[in-house]
């Protein structure tokens, strides 16, 4: 080879060597959520006017969940996550292990108005979400509980679950006639446990299982299934599509997701300021309004659409029989729970 | 793969037709040696070090020792029997102290919970109740049992002894249906809780059947690309190389579309009559083999594709010409020298199936997921990379054996093309 060839073969990588090093240094900040209809209702809501507002680019991704990402970035010391969208449990996990920031709740802007439940040591809440019983009233009108979902006779045809034993579990009780205050101690017991496999058993060769949030409902449309728990937000971007999909809010099961700050980035003050900006009332307002998620700063509330209030978990008539999702129960008993589901599913 | 056969071939053929002298052959082995150094040490960075730290994991277990070194060191003298001496409980309570709120306690709390379900909360409210306690009353045995009862449980202890060492059998044992007892016996994990044997015996059964469909399906097309007309050839080529081209999520969902209850070809067999009720065709082993079949086909295709296109036609020809019959010939002329093609591709396609985890998830049902669900399950979503990585070192391990057991019986030169 000669030097001259040599050199035009390095050229471009020389050259794409300068920009990507060029690139690490002018990083601009970055928010991290789950896609989907969710993320557009984000980027309505809060991105684009946030970045219009501060005037600097805002850059989008987005994950399915997990903290091995978020774990290898804080190993390798190249963290290029600034904001993160994290589901309860994984945010407790990543606390616990160091990889989030620390939020200091006395300088907090909107601290008095955030809902005090939400208020994490290393997060703040999002949004409240809830997952529901969904069906097409069309073909199976008449649902009115989690125990309707068991009866095959009545309804004959597929069901949707998520493919994981937190929530499925706790289905599965609510059907078989568990109070939601009752709940977690029961399934703190052996008995408890037992009790709910042994409800799904019922059901299990006509239970399909779902894996992403989107699944559930194109199903739904489908015909795949007949009735689903799904997530009460897809079911009603599904509806503003032209679906007719009822949503049961009694025995709902809620949790909110958080907003986060990956430890080590180095766009702090600026990860800070969206944040804010994301937990302000009227960016919350817009949001709920474009996807109908519980809003956590309380004085949105007030401000959202009368029109739109019934259809937000948070709202006084929804949360009649409603279930939180404990979150320190699953952080103790994830590992163990998840073991024998992905068994008992495998069966 | 035929380059690695016509490299040999020259050498050995340049060493057969003129033996070069001791010191051009010595010099010439330095250069050779020279040439291959950037490429093993490529080899060792890219592949071997990453490799032999995933294996590592499988067995590293530094987090108790890290966040809690007193109490570990003590036990590592305490037999096991019972409970603790008085220094054990003293000295967690001064590691609960030093590691409260650092991160380190969380990744220790991690791997107790593994031992022992509500390990985490349990340590979380240890490490808040004794930040409290400067002076012990009535000694550390009696202030952490009277925090939480369970640190007067044999249990509690045994687990904590069990993860306290620098290396564990913890994780292998797991990902064989194993566990150890609170004496140290190794017993079957509990019959609900037996889980990665199954997975791999059905992995396996998985790329075995898939492997040997494609053999069925690519062996009589790899036949039909060579011996055809050129274009018509060219246009089955790309056919088969378009898979190839085209993102597997894609592909995967394509197969969702076409297979589904209200989908393209149950619509078909409805519409034409020839079934009543729309057929299950998706989301079972049926459209797990479907899609795994379409994916894989071009690896089987390829290497016996290349090796077919190396004998000549004027083999069969004399076999014909001999007397005979034209399956006589394809069975002891023809297919004998198709074998190394056949070896490597049945290998490759194996291997490359048994790792599948994103579309048994999407096509196949729940007692369709493989080994490789659990690997990315437990190494993405709940960092538990100990396990991860003892599944995945396991899955090799099978490979590797698969691997002997066939070069052993067909020849690891013959499957490779080099011989």
């Amino acid at each position: 080879m000669t030097t001259r060839r040599a050199g035009r073969l390095c050229a471009p990588i020389v050259f794409a060597m300068l920009i990507a090093s060029g690139s690490s240094h002018a990083r601009d900040l970055t928010v991290v959520g789950f896609g989907g209809s969710l993320q557009d209702a984000m980027r309505t809501a809060y991105f684009e006017p946030f970045s219009k507002r501060a005037g600097a680019p805002l850059i989008e991704e987005s994950y399915t969940g997990g903290i091995a990402k978020l774990k290898a970035m804080n190993q390798s010391r190249t963290v290029t996550w600034d904001v993160l969208q994290m589901d309860e449990n994984e945010m407790t996990l990543a606390c616990d292990e160091g990889l989030l920031e620390h939020f200091d709740w006395n300088g907090q802007p909107n601290a008095a108005d955030i809902l005090p439940q939400v208020k994490a040591p290393c997060g703040v809440g999002a949004f409240v979400w809830s997952k529901v019983l969904a069906f097409d009233p069309a073909k199976t009108p008449g649902v009115k509980s989690w125990a309707d979902f068991w009866d095959l006779k009545r309804w004959p045809g597929e069901r949707g679950l998520r493919k994981q034993a937190r929530m499925t579990l706790e289905i599965a009780l609510l059907a078989d006639g568990v109070a939601p205050d009752k709940l977690y101690e029961t399934l703190g017991t052996k008995a408890g446990v037992d009790r709910a496999f042994a409800k799904l058993d019922q059901i299990k060769p006509h239970i399909r299982w779902w894996v992403s949030g989107a699944q559930p409902v194109e199903w739904l449309a489908a015909g795949n299934v007949v009735m689903t728990s799904a997530y009460n937000g897809r079911v009603a971007a599904a509806n503003k599509d032209g679906r007719a999909f009822t949503m049961l809010w009694t025995q709902q099961l809620y949790s909110a997701d958080y907003w986060t700050i990956p430890k080590g980035t180095d766009k702090l003050v600026a990860a800070r300021d969206l944040v804010a900006y994301m937990t302000s009332a009227d960016a919350q307002k817009r949001f709920a309004e474009t996807i109908p998620y519980g809003v956590t700063n309380n004085r949105a509330s007030a401000l959202i659409d009368p029109k739109i209030q019934p259809d937000l978990p948070t709202a006084p008539q929804n949360m009649a029989g409603a279930l939180m999702i404990d979150t320190p129960f699953w952080v103790n008993n994830e590992d163990e729970l998840q073991q024998r589901f992905e068994r008992w599913v495998a069966q | 793969m035929t380059r690695m056969a016509s490299t040999t071939e020259t050498m050995a053929g340049t060493s057969a037709l003129a033996p070069p002298s001791l010191s051009s052959r010595a010099k010439a082995r330095m250069v050779s040696v020279l040439l291959i150094a950037p490429l093993v040490l490529f080899l060792t960075l890219v592949f071997v070090l990453p490799l032999g730290g995933m294996l590592f994991h499988a067995v590293e277990n530094g987090e108790v020792g890290g966040a809690l070194p007193g109490v570990a060191a003590e036990m590592r003298g305490w037999t096991g029997e019972g409970l603790p001496p008085e220094a054990a409980y003293a000295a967690l309570a001064r590691d609960l102290k030093a590691a409260y709120g650092e991160p380190r306690l969380g990744e220790a709390s991690r791997r107790l919970n593994y031992e022992r379900a509500g390990y985490r909360a349990l340590l979380a409210k240890t490490a808040r109740a004794v930040r409290a306690i400067d002076r012990p009353q009535a000694g550390w045995t009696a202030e952490l049992t009277a925090i939480d009862a369970r640190w007067g449980e044999p249990a509690t202890w045994a687990a904590l002894r069990r993860a306290s060492p620098s290396l564990t059998p913890y994780y292998l044992l797991t990902a064989l249906d194993l566990r150890m007892d609170d004496g140290g016996a190794i017993l079957r994990a509990p019959a609900e809780e037996r889980i990665y044997i199954d997975t791999l015996g059905r992995t396996l059964w998985i790329g075995f059947v898939t492997t040997l469909l494609c053999l069925v399906l690519g062996f009589p097309l790899a036949h039909a690309l060579v011996s055809l007309p050129r274009g018509f050839a060219s246009v089955l080529m790309v056919c088969v190389l378009l898979p190839f081209w085209t993102s597997l999520l894609v592909r995967t969902s394509a197969w969702i579309v076409v297979l589904q209850k209200e989908g393209v070809l149950n619509g078909l067999l409805t519409r034409l009559g020839i079934v009543d009720a729309p057929l299950e065709l998706v989301f079972n082993r049926f459209g797990l083999y479907v899609a795994m079949v379409h994916i894989l086909l071009p690896f089987m295709i390829l290497p016996i594709l290349s090796v077919m296109k190396g004998i000549s036609p004027s083999y069969m020809r004399a076999s014909a010409s001999l007397g005979a019959h034209p399956a006589v010939g394809f069975l002891k002329v023809y297919l004998p020298m198709t074998l190394p093609g056949v070896g490597a591709g049945c290998l490759m396609t194996f291997i490359i199936g048994v790792g599948y985890y994103i579309t048994p998830s999407l096509v196949g049902g729940a007692r369709d997921q493989m080994t490789s669900y659990f690997i990315a399950y437990y190494a993405n979503t709940t960092i538990n990379w100990g396990l991860s990585s003892a599944l995945g070192a396991i899955l090799l391990a099978c490979i590797m054996l698969l691997y002997a057991t066939v070069g052993r019986l067909i020849g690891v030169g013959r499957i490779a093309g080099i011989q």
